[in-house]
């Protein structure tokens, strides 16, 4: 069970119309990978983020499918064209069936 | 000094085993590889994976992904005991076909991205990174 996870994003807060912005998150999570081994010599089992999605009003910008070799503490940074004003929606998806969802919101002119 | 009938079959055995464990891994990357591309021929440009020559940590190592074009990109990772790393699917309002993470690795390696273009085609791109501490834990 994952605890403390707590999602970090960077989005500008304002951008022009159908301009291409950089979106850097960053979730604080073990991503415990399945392959170390505790001071028993047992395998400490699999726990980590298995997807993300972002999504800006309902259309989505980016999904990721993540992997055990992603490393603690995931980070992706990405692009994203804003056409309107609006919010960007980020899901995380964790092994464990959690899911953490974070907002933000941004001006276009 | 001379080989007893015993100590040739524990060598012989033991180089078996030690040649097996790669090709057990390379079977993964081919069987990730076919399942992304559904057996299609890959080519080579149109997509630049950026990773260091040389990571100290192989816990955190830094990498980018940059297919214009794309619609999705497989990372893989070679020499890992599971080589899937990731895949990015970019929907209709990615700003770019580009994204950076940061991975683990057991050791030095090949790092690999496939990317599937817009027309169904698929291009790769390959670095190897020499890792000083391996990333997969004991």
């Amino acid at each position: 069970m994952a605890e403390n996870v707590t999602p970090r994003i960077r989005v500008p807060r304002e951008a022009s119309v159908g301009e291409t912005i950089t979106i850097k998150t960053l979730i604080s999570h073990p991503m415990e990978s399945g392959q170390r081994k505790d001071g028993d010599g047992n395998v400490i089992p699999r726990s980590i983020i298995n997807r993300f999605t972002c999504d800006f009003n309902g259309q989505n910008v980016i999904d990721v499918t993540m992997e055990p070799a992603i490393s603690t503490n995931p980070f992706l940074e990405f692009q994203a064209i804003v056409p309107e004003s609006g919010t960007f929606e980020f899901t995380w998806y964790d092994d464990d069936g959690d899911i953490y969802t974070d907002t933000k919101d941004i001006a276009v002119s | 000094m001379s080989f007893t009938r015993r100590d040739t079959l524990r060598l012989a055995i033991g180089s078996a085993v030690a040649a097996a464990i790669p090709f057990k891994v390379m079977a993964d990357v081919d069987a990730d590889v076919a399942a992304f591309t559904g057996g299609a021929e890959i080519g080579e440009g149109g997509i630049t994976l950026v990773a260091p020559e040389i990571a100290e940590n192989g816990n955190t190592v830094p990498i980018e992904v940059d297919a214009p074009g794309a619609v999705a990109i497989l990372v893989l990772a070679t020499g890992n005991p599971t080589p899937a790393v990731g895949t990015f699917n970019f929907g209709p309002l990615a700003g770019a076909q580009q994204a950076s993470t940061r991975i683990r690795l057991a050791g030095t390696q090949d790092v690999l991205a496939i990317a599937q273009m817009a027309d169904g085609t698929f291009v790769q791109a390959r670095q190897e990174v020499k890792v000083t501490i391996g990333g997969c834990g004991g």
